[in-house]
């Protein structure tokens, strides 16, 4: 990981496999997603609507709110599936 | 108020360190003896004899009761003094508290909080520890430092790179980005961390044989506030798991924690880690034991570090946290509900307890 104003490692590491779909199976999940490459964070609120944050605290304040805001309009055009598919490992 | 959420379970043995004699062990803040009974089940009672405090784990086993070392008072599986010196006449008062215990999964699990609200259906699983599909080793290191330390430390995998360097750590594990997930009903946290190519450190290459650079996972779950599973897959770079059929050409390794508050600031760091593979490989079984002690002490010695800096520092420190605290920052808030409602549901029974 790193951006221009950061200090990378000497050698690019390659890390690039995407993480599972989606874990946890309960009613409501929250799930946040660091986008390869980026310092960007993407979470997900149980309901499908999502926001971005480079700060995690702030983030998960935003997902924590969010249950009170339902009914908003969604803030990314590409929120996930309300019920993504599940992967077993 | 504790800073451990209560009325919840917690790993205070294995069940091989429950055997003919007592067990003194402090759980929660609450001194407590464990023995088992002529029947295999194992009994935990109040570390504190009614009668001048001494200790019952310093005491005597016979005929499932134990008899104090100091005075004689003698106490049954209940608690309940069933003979004291001299004395026809025993006080209704003379007994100890008893304390819900079940053995699961080869650990002994005891309910710390309201006894009336003990259920073993919460107890979360880990199957493989006593499964024959897996060779365990196991070991339980004290730590002095608060219990929140090892979880901050368990859920942030990156300083697998800086501490733990030629053990379990290479540069991809701090290179590589993190998924989190939370349920909020269940009350557990899931880091998942996935390694395209990576570097094989020791620990892997040593125990698998695998030569050359690999595709490794960690899926962490951490059931608050008491079990932390570590699922580790470990295959040669590129070998994925496949959509249908066992993952036969990779290699699981299952890192489990019981972390156990002992009191505000020190913790029981039970740890284990169970292969599917080279089952009854001696060799590797030592070496693994070894290794993982190794890394072990490596947490301990920082861990009993921060715990010095924490109690000496100012109040009202501001930390910084990036994308890698990402799990460990959901893992303290759900600590936090946990704390305010174990308080409330104490607080509850009580009330309704009440005359």
């Amino acid at each position: 990981m790193s951006s221009p104003d950061q200090v990378g490692p000497a050698a690019p590491v390659r890390a690039d496999l995407p993480s599972p779909t989606k874990m946890l199976k309960g009613r409501t999940v929250y799930r946040v997603v660091w986008q390869l490459h980026t310092d960007v964070l993407v979470g997900y609120c149980w309901c499908g609507a999502s926001h971005e944050d480079i700060d995690p605290i702030t983030l998960w304040e935003w997902l924590l709110a969010h249950p009170d805001t339902h009914g908003d309009s969604r803030t990314d055009s590409d929120a996930p599936d309300p019920e993504p598919e599940l992967v077993d490992m | 108020m504790p800073s451990w959420p209560l009325n919840q379970w917690y790993v205070a043995a294995y069940s091989e360190e429950i055997g003919d004699g007592l067990l003194g062990r402090t759980i929660c803040g609450e001194p407590l003896v464990f023995y088992r009974t002529g029947e295999g089940d194992v009994v935990a009672l109040a570390d504190r004899c009614v009668h001048r405090r001494y200790p019952l784990s310093r005491s005597h086993l016979k005929d499932d009761q134990i008899v104090c070392g100091y005075h004689g008072f003698t106490y049954d599986k209940t608690g309940v003094c069933v003979a004291a010196p001299a004395q026809k006449r025993i006080p209704r008062t003379a007994r100890v508290p008893a304390w819900t215990v079940r053995e699961q999964d080869s650990l002994v699990w005891v309910w710390i909080g309201d006894q009336g609200l003990a259920d073993t259906a919460r107890i979360p699983r880990a199957p493989w520890l006593d499964s024959p599909d897996y060779t365990v080793v196991r070991g339980m290191e004290p730590l002095k430092a608060r219990y929140s330390l090892l979880v901050d430390n368990l859920m942030d995998l990156s300083h697998e790179t800086y501490l733990h360097g030629g053990y379990i750590g290479t540069p991809e594990v701090a290179e590589t980005p993190i998924t989190t997930e939370v349920d909020e009903d269940a009350n557990v946290v899931y880091v998942s961390r996935h390694m395209d190519d990576a570097e094989c450190p020791p620990f892997y290459s040593k125990s698998t044989g695998i030569e050359g650079r690999i595709t490794r996972w960690q899926d962490v779950e951490y059931y608050a506030p008491c079990l932390y599973l570590l699922h580790s897959r470990i295959s040669p770079a590129g070998i994925l798991s496949p959509e249908e059929g066992p993952d036969d050409q990779a290699f699981h390794v299952e890192v489990t924690y019981g972390i156990t508050p002992s009191t505000e600031h020190e913790t029981l760091d039970f740890w284990m880690v169970s292969r599917d593979f080279a089952l009854d490989d001696e060799k590797v079984t030592e070496f693994l034991a070894t290794n993982n002690h190794t890394v072990v002490m490596q947490d301990v010695v920082a861990l009993d570090l921060l715990e010095e800096v924490l109690e000496s520092e100012k109040e009202n420190y501001q930390e910084l946290s990036i994308n890698i605290d990402t799990g460990g920052l959901a893992a303290r808030r759900i600590l936090a509900k946990l704390v305010a409602r174990g308080e409330g549901k104490t607080a509850e029974a009580k009330t309704v307890a009440a005359p």
